[in-house]
């Protein structure tokens, strides 16, 4: 399983906008993964192509999430995706 | 045969084209319902999955074709219509082993789509805000599933007249006055969202007419938005009438600033804005200043207050579009209809009379003080002349208290809103703390008749012609006057209500005292063609009718009456 922490850099969350960026995304990787809160238990990862699962965790400016996939491809798909939440979307 | 219905007419103007209904609010699907056992999980969950879909996709389409901000909105509500976690938790209501037994396709939805919105709600702030598009996704679904249209405004090849029992502020965002080219509701009042839309558009409008929600489609109608009028089977007179409208209305005289009465007496017109592209439209249209600036329309999308450099920016944005002009800035006016979510706490059991406008600065201050040094700091970069004013000022306590935080940020102009009758009533006092005046007369009419301003039942109430309030715009004005003499300093009192942007009323608050209006920027050249017609003496005659009239019809009646110039205009 390949898993990476990021930090939220959009200003006012993962609001509508950059959930949606984000959400799209980790549908086009085609692969399963999963975005929790860095301290939350495992079983509590949502789908990531899930925009109202992501809007429920309430994630804040600067709060870390953890990104997790399998596959061959995850290793790269994660470090995209992490990069779109280490992005302003508000700037 | 014909038919007629009669309304509270808002924006002036005769139009004559088909109807189309607003769609019904999708209403909730029912709980335990015996479902057929010859109805699988299985083709419930496909009817899910295809309504869910067909609503994404219909999203997507509308998406393309928006403007920028829409656009971005309209494309997270489309991913949210086909959402993994909703479809799965819908589906999961489907089957016989769900606690509560199986619900049908609608239900499930329903129930599934309230979860998620729950959670939501429970996070606060901009989460919490969401909740409408997820209820707007929801309410799609349902219909698709139900074979019914889809909320909202309905789409059409041609212009048509929107009938509506009333319009929600969403609602504005995708009305495309292109389309549209009269609104008619059966509920909703003078100072209803729908009425102030369609000011704020040009649009011809009547409110508060029963009836009119039951229009079939396609109808042909005659709407008069000045008489408060429909007709359905328009008789000749009629056509000719609303033919008449089309060509006067693209040729009444654009508005070039230095308005004046008859007599030569200078009654500037100002704009109402809330951003720096309000203001630059605003001085296209001759506005001559801004009367309010709404400092809570710059940061409505924000749950954290707004940094002092980005208030510098957005208010420095509408004083670059007025150099060496009047703009009075009014603080933030949060609360009631315009919650902020750092200023307001959203469970107050009555809004409109609870801690909003300046009384937050009794349950978060510093917010006020920040403001007034943005507006400060904004002002020195600029060549407009700034006022400042305070929102929901009850007290001349207040009123000092407010002018001494002006006084410590450099601000050399203070003034408040005269929104709540006790402002009003001790306008003297109030006055001799402050530069200035200014009255909000959506909201003192509001408190003066106890009137909630959404509501259509009671829009006869809530009409800024009722006598109640130009009693108290006439108390306003003489405390100014006794203010101005006891201080040896003028005390302008100004309007920036709705009220403004009705020419015959214009007339008369200009009559009881009143130095200034302030206005949506398409009201002006209406607005100016009829005051140029009246002296003072007569705006003061009119002003002395309307008072003694014993009701706001009347009053209405007696002054459109004295002004004949409305209806050569058609307003």
């Amino acid at each position: 399983m390949a898993e990476r922490i990021a930090t939220i850099a959009s200003r006012v969350g993962l609001h509508a906008r950059p959930a949606a960026v984000f959400t799209e995304a980790a549908r086009g990787t085609g692969l399963d993964i999963t975005i929790a809160a860095q301290d939350a238990p495992v079983a509590d990862a949502v789908d990531a192509s899930s925009i109202l699962a992501l809007m429920s965790l309430g994630i804040h400016h600067g709060d870390r999430v953890v990104l997790r996939a399998e596959g061959p491809d995850a290793e790269a798909a994660l470090d995209a995706l992490s990069r779109i939440l280490e992005t302003d979307h508000d700037a | 045969m014909q038919e007629n219905f009669s309304g509270v007419g808002v924006a002036p103007g005769r139009v004559l084209g088909p109807v189309r209904q607003m769609p019904k609010p999708v209403q909730e699907p029912h709980a335990n319902v015996n479902i057929p056992t010859d109805v699988t999980v299985e083709s419930q969950a496909a009817r899910v999955k295809d309504a869910a879909k067909a609503v994404q996709a219909e999203l997507r389409s509308r998406a393309a074709t928006a403007a920028r901000e829409g656009k971005e909105v309209l494309e997270a509500t489309a991913l949210m219509a086909a959402d993994p976690m909703l479809i799965k938790s819908a589906v999961k209501l489907l089957s016989p082993e769900a606690p509560g037994g199986a619900r049908t396709a609608e239900r499930a939805v329903w129930e599934a789509a309230a979860t998620v919105a729950e959670t939501l709600k429970g996070l606060g702030g901009y989460m919490a805000e969401r909740v409408a598009d997820v209820l707007d996704v929801r309410a799609r679904i349902v219909a698709e599933l139900r074979g019914l249209p889809a909320p909202g405004i309905p789409s059409s090849e041609g212009p048509f007249i929107l009938a509506a029992e009333d319009l929600a502020p969403a609602d504005t965002a995708t009305l495309d006055p292109a389309k549209v080219i009269a609104l008619i509701t059966s509920g909703g009042g003078p100072q209803s969202h729908t009425a102030i839309l369609a000011r704020a558009l040009g649009l011809p409008a009547v409110v508060a007419a029963p009836g009119v929600d039951d229009i079939a489609d396609g109808t042909e109608v005659y709407v008069d938005g000045a008489a408060g009028t429909i007709t359905t089977e328009p008789s000749e007179e009629l056509r000719v009438a609303a033919k008449a409208w089309a060509t006067q209305a693209s040729t009444l005289a654009a508005f070039t600033g230095d308005n004046a009465l008859a007599d030569g007496y200078r009654v500037p017109l100002l704009a109402n804005v809330g951003t720096g592209t309000d203001a630059v439209k605003a001085a296209d249209a001759g506005a001559e200043g801004v009367g309010l600036l709404r400092t809570e329309f710059c940061f409505l999308d924000r749950d954290t207050e707004p940094t002092v450099e980005e208030q510098i920016a957005a208010y420095g944005a509408v004083f670059a579009a007025f150099p060496n002009k009047k703009v009075v800035v009014r603080t933030l006016d949060a609360g009631a209809d315009k919650p902020l979510p750092f200023l307001t706490n959203a469970d107050e059991p009555n809004p409109a009379l609870g801690v909003r406008g300046y009384r937050t600065d009794l349950t978060s201050p510093g917010v006020l003080e920040r403001q007034l040094h943005a507006i400060a700091a904004a002002e020195a970069e600029h060549e407009a002349e700034v006022w400042v004013m305070a929102p929901m000022i009850s007290t001349a306590a207040e009123a000092s208290r407010f002018a001494a935080l002006c006084a410590e940020a450099g601000l050399k102009t203070p003034g408040v809103m005269v929104e709540v009758p006790s402002a009003a009533l001790t306008a003297a006092a109030v006055l001799s703390e402050v530069s200035f005046a200014s009255l909000g007369t959506n909201d003192l009419t509001q408190y003066a008749m106890a009137a909630d301003r959404q509501l259509g039942p009671l829009a006869t109430l809530n009409d800024p012609w009722q006598p109640a309030v130009l009693h108290l715009v006439k108390l306003t004005a003489d405390g100014a006057a006794t203010a101005a003499a006891a201080t040896a300093t003028a005390k302008p009192v100004g309007v920036c209500g709705e009220a403004a942007a009705d020419p015959a009323l214009a007339a008369v608050l200009i009559g009881l005292g009143v130095t200034t209006l302030s206005m949506s920027p398409r009201a002006l050249s209406a607005v100016a063609a009829v005051l140029k017609t009246v002296t003072l003496a007569r705006a003061q005659q009119l002003a002395a009718l309307a008072l003694a009239a014993p009701s706001a019809a009347t009053s209405r009646s007696i002054v459109r009456e004295h002004l004949p110039v409305l209806d050569d205009l058609g307003l």
